[in-house]
């Protein structure tokens, strides 16, 4: 039974990256499309609200992801955020930006405020995504560790292809999720936008993420991670047809069930290797070298076992709750206090 | 400059940044649910504008907590991967649990509080609140737990030189975060007292200045103004000051108490720390208000305590008046025994490998950190006793100058609470996690700071990151605190667009769905 906790909590943190991904993957394009879809302040407002409640609470399944790889596999945590120092620095100015952009962006009049937020959000939101894309790519593909686990190469030894095709990967999902999570909670205007963007975007868009998975599958795909794969694209075709029939709701789900399947095709390839190191083999981390003692990962297992389900209900409950689509109608006149 | 400076900075200004916004949130936010359920048992118009207005303040904060908590989280796997490394099995479970078990809640459910306004029903968005608040005190916790292992290492053994756990029971009630927690928890209602007391009395100041409210020859207030929202207005500052008053009271009297039992417990676990923060050379009785001589020069024997009060050393650390309190001239042959004299021969301590181990913390920071958190802890209660005092008869001098002082007051426990991080966090050098001589703790478990920074990671990346993280951090905080001071002015009404319009016939919202397909708007 031990044996299989360093599996099970690997298994549970590439469900934590799918969940964040899945999640924060929309709110992280709207923030984006904030200035490349919405073309007055009404618009974006409408953009806001569609995340307004729950892009903090999605946000937490980066923080969880983080949070659980410290605890379950050290060794991985501290390899990777070390060797990424620079990217995770621009991920974490990114979430700050945006963070305080949110809350801040409708406390004051004035439009040269709103659009320093908005600049910051949609700034923030790309460089988020494409830091995290860039940062799970390499964790696929291999960073240049030594036997220590540290980084040997100097502070940009990250700055490779896989990376690049990583950062692509999740901003054009980002970017298409969104729209199809816009085209969804919106009416008028905003919704006939967001759905030409979605149908135009969608046919290149998985295009980086499909790379991505390809290249991880050519070095150590099995016949299961190929066939996700396989399931990836019949979704993201059912994805555009339903977007084509006009079921909104299907589309969204489809397209998300397709970068489901292609983050689970590459965790899936890479087993049991956590953290490649592309000087040497015997240098990779993997679920058996790099995780804690089965003391830790147990006591792990139990808070979340009871912890997940938790959060997935009250989640699920807050999309329940705002579940109403949002339009320029509903949106009132801007209270801001430098009115008073 | 070497790299384990430059990660020590940039530690140490990300976390006294990060817990100038966390004691607020809390402290703020549980007294903002208090209001809230006041309201929703009275049915009372000023508690309605006191949730909104105070919970505007509590927002525009918050979020500065949340971004701020990111960079904590990262940098102990960006900046200080040998550390994690080495800690990992047992400092990771903590972190992991604040983020599954409260920030989840936390951050869920304050989305829910935001928007739900109008929209969920009365209760059940009260409930909203309640819960994000109760999950910021038990992400305190969590952290707490953490911190409290690297002061107070237990439930582990050494497995191949690392610490592996063995009871979890033991991390999570450890006595150092048993006792940490509350003294955080009163010292965040500390902050959250001063803040309402600061703000309401500016506002009372504000309406007997405006001639709004007037001051009869034989002392009767009468609260003037032009209708049913100043006088309304009236009571909500009023309450609200008295609330801040009486918990910043009760918060200084929560935090000396559990403050001692802390000093105790330091006492025993770290006499160094204690010793450091007495500027103390030999054992002695007494505990000094006023040292005077070179406390930077890292050898205490040309400090001289000018004012001392005998016995109160003995008190702190051990509850009577004549026991001997170790000082450091005694101390250092004890620490250089039990873990070296000289940094061992290596690879992982670089240069720095065979080099002198100096034991003894920086005394300027520890002395006055220590003394600092102390004394404005107290000039903060005996303020807020003193504005007890004035408010009696429901009204406040017409003194500018005292108003102004009210404002300042503050930042009293804000300082406070910094002042006792960089106590508790420089004292504990040079170890990262501290060796316990104490019986309770496990003697072996320790790490000297100067192994815990990452091998990988060169001078320039941490410099290039110290500089973005201090300045972002800066410009934030202006931006805050000129959006606080906007809100502040703007009083209840910009809180409640329906007042700025309204004067006399606020349209009080209430919990119905009266519209219905329309969300609550926040941004």
């Amino acid at each position: 039974m031990t044996e299989a906790l360093p599996t099970l909590w690997f298994v549970l943190i590439a469900v934590l990256w799918a969940g964040y991904l899945f999640l924060e993957g929309f709110d992280l394009g709207v923030g984006m499309l904030m200035k490349l879809l919405a073309r007055n302040d009404t618009q974006r407002r409408v953009l806001l609200n569609t995340v307004g409640p729950v892009w903090d609470g999605n946000e937490v399944w980066l923080i969880t992801a983080v949070g659980a790889t410290f605890a379950a596999f050290p060794s991985w945590y501290a390899s990777l955020l070390s060797a990424l120092y620079l990217p995770f620095l621009l991920v974490l100015l990114g979430l700050i930006f945006r963070a305080v952009a949110f809350e801040w962006r409708g406390k004051r009049d004035g439009d040269a405020w709103r659009g320093r937020w908005d600049w910051a959000i949609a700034v923030g939101s790309f460089t988020a995504a494409a830091g995290i894309g860039a940062a799970l790519a390499l964790t696929t593909t291999g960073l240049p560790l030594d036997a220590d686990g540290n980084r040997v190469g100097g502070a940009f030894a990250w700055a490779t292809l896989p990376a690049l095709l990583g950062a692509a990967a999740v901003v054009l999902f980002c970017l298409v999720h969104a729209a199809a999570f816009i085209t969804l909670k919106t009416e008028g205007r905003v919704r006939g936008q967001a759905e030409r963007l979605f149908r135009r975007l969608l046919p290149v868009a998985m295009i980086p993420f499909l790379g991505w998975a390809l290249l991880v599958q050519l070095d150590s795909g099995s016949v299961i991670t190929w066939l996700a794969v396989v399931l990836a694209v019949a979704a993201v075709t059912a994805s555009y047809r339903c977007s084509v029939i006009g079921r909104d709701g299907r589309a969204f789900a489809a397209l998300g069930a397709g970068m489901l399947a292609l983050v689970g095709s590459i965790f899936g390839a890479v087993f049991p290797v956590v953290l490649p190191s592309t000087l040497d083999a015997a240098f990779d981390l993997t679920v058996q070298n790099a995780s804690s003692s089965p003391y830790t990962l147990g006591l792990m297992s139990v808070v979340a076992c009871f912890g997940l389900p938790l959060v997935l209900a009250y989640q699920a409950w807050t999309y329940w709750v705002f579940r109403r689509r949002v339009s320029e109608a509903s949106i009132p006149a801007a209270h801001a206090v430098a009115a008073l | 400059m070497e790299a384990l400076e430059i990660a020590r900075w940039q530690f140490g200004i990300t976390t006294v940044y990060h817990f100038l916004m966390v004691p607020l949130t809390i402290g703020l936010g549980l007294l903002v649910a208090m209001m809230q359920t006041m309201w929703h048992r009275t049915g009372k118009e000023h508690y309605l504008r006191m949730t909104k207005f105070w919970g505007k303040l509590f927002l525009i904060n918050f979020i500065m907590g949340v971004a701020t908590g990111l960079v904590q989280e990262f940098q102990f796997g960006m900046a200080w991967s040998e550390y994690s490394r080495f800690v990992g099995d047992v400092f990771g479970a903590p972190l992991a649990m604040e983020a599954l078990l409260a920030f989840f809640v936390e951050s869920t459910f304050l989305g829910l509080w935001i928007f739900g306004w109008n929209r969920l029903p009365r209760l059940i968005h009260l409930l909203c609140l309640w819960a994000a608040v109760l999950a910021s005190v038990f992400s305190a916790y969590f952290i707490l737990v953490a911190n409290s292992w690297m002061q107070h290492p237990v439930g582990v053994e050494m497995v191949d030189g690392r610490p592996v756990m063995v009871d979890a029971w033991a991390v999570f009630t450890n006595n150092t975060a048993l006792v940490a927690f509350p003294h955080t928890v009163f010292g965040a209602l500390a902050v959250a007292g001063a803040f309402l007391l600061g703000i309401s009395w500016y506002h009372l100041w504000k309406r007997r200045h405006d001639g709004l409210d007037t001051l009869a020859a034989d002392g009767t207030l009468t609260i003037g103004g032009s209708g049913a929202r100043d006088a309304v207005d009236h009571r909500v500052w009023l309450r609200s000051a008295r609330a801040g008053a009486v918990v910043a009271m009760i918060a200084f009297a929560g935090t000396g108490i559990t403050g001692d039992l802390q000093g105790k417990l330091m006492f025993d676990q770290q006499p160094m720390k204690m010793a450091a923060a007495e500027a103390a050379c030999h054992d002695g009785t007494g505990f000094s208000i006023l040292s005077v001589g070179n406390l930077g020069a890292q050898s205490c024997d040309d400090i001289t305590a000018v004012i001392e009060v005998p016995g109160v050393l003995s008190f702190l650390a051990n509850g009577d008046f004549t026991t001997e309190v170790k000082g450091v001239n005694t101390l250092l042959p004890e620490y250089q025994e039990k873990y070296g004299t000289t940094l061992p021969d290596d690879p992982m301590y670089g240069e720095r490998a065979g080099t002198a181990i100096d034991y003894l913390p920086v005394m300027e920071v520890t002395y006055w950190g220590f003394r600092i958190m102390i004394g404005f802890g107290a000039i903060a209660a005996a303020a807020a006793g003193a504005a007890l005092w004035v408010l009696r008869k429901g009204t406040v001098p017409q003194s500018r100058w005292l108003m102004r002082l009210a404002v300042f007051g503050i930042l009293a426990p804000f300082g406070a609470n910094s002042a006792g991080w960089i106590f508790t966090e420089m004292g504990r050098q040079p170890f990262v996690v501290a060796p316990n001589p104490d019986p309770s703790g496990i003697d072996s478990v320790f790490m000297f700071t100067a192994a815990a920074v990452s091998p990988g990671v060169s001078l320039a990346e941490l410099v290039v990151s110290l500089v973005a993280l201090t300045s972002v951090y800066a410009v934030l905080l202006v931006v805050e605190v000129r959006l606080l001071f906007t809100y502040v002015r703007g009083g209840t009404a910009s809180a409640m667009p329906e007042l700025a319009h309204d004067d006399d016939h606020p349209g009080a919202p209430t919990g119905r769905k009266d519209d219905g397909d329309v969300l609550a708007f926040a941004y």
